[in-house]
């Protein structure tokens, strides 16, 4: 556990530019640098837990494609690294939105992973989903083959978002063992490292696939873990809140009581475990809270039972989305939990929930959230 | 052959240049292909940004204009008119309207 004299810092990835977000451990008054790369889509930023002052970037546009720049002093200067993102071999085909055959085609990164112990490794989720890694720093970025070459590669189809890798876990007691996530795919696991890789999507059923409990095909949001428990996983998924305590071979349904289980985020508290935390958005239609209330919904149970939070947020006319990606924890005494909406406002709690406040609101719509606690 | 090039804003702030316009000097024939060569060898950071990395294919929102002519269809290895070899005129580098 962190001590009382943090420094929080907060990155903020937007539509139109990256945000830095820094406060001392009391999260009262933050200082928010950017835009960084103004202009441009920041689908992640994140820190190497090796080295905190090592910070990757994923940045798009449609006109330009993809670029990976790298901080090392804490996203004050920022240099770009190698965009080269080609996939192993002949890229095969998978579904499209018609159900025709597409070839592979990368577009964008939306999840960069930095090693827990190397500053110089990360993994990259990218769109058509495939896992990269680079181990120099991000000069040169190899693809982990495995993954799209997994035999049910064809059956894959793009989610709404497009066909994209965006949650990436490494086991902190065995980084071989890696847990991914694709739209709309389902989640897969390696334990060798990222060579080889098995669909782990047991236990998921979802009505608008043919096959409701068929072997891939779900459209997994999001997962978490918490470090101290790896092979407990917690997934939000198109609809349907999840758990593994098998380090996702089986799942089981956590929804409970909560109002609506479609959503995107879902995180763990950083001190408890069996503390989990999602937003309910309305439905896959309706992609806004309930009747216009953002709430986020605690469990201390790890699922099946949830409490509305709603100290400080909008209860009412808020119509915002909170992606993915945007939901994140710091380490504080006190466990600190933030997100960023399609509003604009990120939201922070120092207190586990219990009361919230926008540290900044009417950025560009914030597509990912990630906490460093210094 | 040294030409007159102008870069759009998010190329020219991933470049690091202020100006609008760039003095860019061709080796061999004066052609769109060996314009971005020529960009892709001084600013590396511009590798796939303007075209693919791998089959050198334009990107598809990026735009090549030149003496009010559209040479953005044009193959790689289209020279380029005398205006803009001579330097009275510069290759304009664009953003499409419909990228952002």
């Amino acid at each position: 556990m962190a001590d009382k004299q943090n420094i929080v810092r907060v990155l903020v990835g937007t539509r139109k530019g990256a945000f830095v977000l820094t406060s001392d451990h009391k999260r009262e008054k933050w200082d928010v640098a950017g835009p960084h790369f103004a202009g441009w889509e920041i689908y992640h930023m994140k820190g190497s837990p090796a080295d905190p002052n090592r910070l990757y970037l994923s940045q798009h546009t449609g006109w330009h494609g993809q670029v990976i720049q790298r901080s090392d002093d804490g996203g004050v200067t920022w240099n770009a690294v190698d965009n080269k993102f080609v996939y192993e071999g002949v890229p095969g085909t998978h579904q499209h939105y018609d159900g025709t055959l597409r070839p592979w085609e990368f577009k964008r990164v939306w999840h960069l992973e930095p090693s827990l112990t190397d500053p110089d490794t990360v993994l990259a989720g990218v769109e058509d989903a495939a896992i990269f890694k680079t181990t120099d720093g991000g000069k040169s970025w190899v693809e982990l083959a495995g993954l799209r070459q997994h035999g049910t590669g064809p059956q894959w189809q793009p989610g709404a978002g497009g066909m994209c890798l965006h949650t990436i876990i490494v086991d902190p007691t065995n980084p071989n063992r890696i847990v991914i996530a694709i739209s709309a795919a389902g989640a897969f696991r390696s334990d060798d490292g990222g060579v080889s890789w098995k669909a782990i999507n047991r236990g998921l059923r979802s009505q608008y696939i043919p096959d409701p409990d068929a072997e891939v095909g779900h459209c997994v949001h999001h997962i978490a873990a918490h470090p101290s428990r790896p092979k407990v996983l917690f997934m939000q998924k198109h609809w349907d809140v999840m758990r593994s305590d098998d380090a996702g071979d089986n799942w089981h349904e956590v929804s409970g009581n909560l109002p609506t289980d479609f959503g995107f985020v879902i995180d763990v508290h950083a001190h408890e475990p069996e503390t989990i935390y999602v937003v309910p958005i309305k439905s896959d239609h309706e992609h806004f809270p309930l009747d216009g209330k953002l709430q986020v919904f605690r469990s201390r149970t790890g699922g099946n039972e949830w409490e509305a939070l709603t100290n400080g947020l909008p209860q009412h006319d808020c119509y915002v989305n909170i992606l993915r990606d945007a939901m994140a924890v710091d380490t504080c005494e006190s466990c600190g939990i933030y997100f960023g909406t399609t509003g604009g406002q990120v939201y922070a709690s120092s207190n586990s929930g219990d009361s919230w406040n926008a540290i900044v609101r009417d950025l560009p719509p914030v597509l990912s959230v990630e906490v460093q606690t210094l | 052959m040294t030409i007159r090039v102008e870069l759009p804003a998010h190329v020219r702030n991933l470049a690091r240049v202020a100006e609008r316009e760039l003095p860019v000097t061709l080796e061999g024939p004066p052609t769109i292909g060996a314009v971005l060569d020529a960009l892709e060898r001084e600013y590396p950071m511009l590798q796939g940004t303007l075209r693919d990395h791998v089959s050198k294919q334009r990107r598809p929102f990026v735009r090549f204009f030149a003496c009010e002519q559209d040479y953005s269809h044009d193959p790689p290895d289209t020279l380029l008119p005398d205006a803009v070899t001579s330097g009275r005129e510069p290759l304009l580098i664009i953003g499409a309207i419909a990228g952002g």
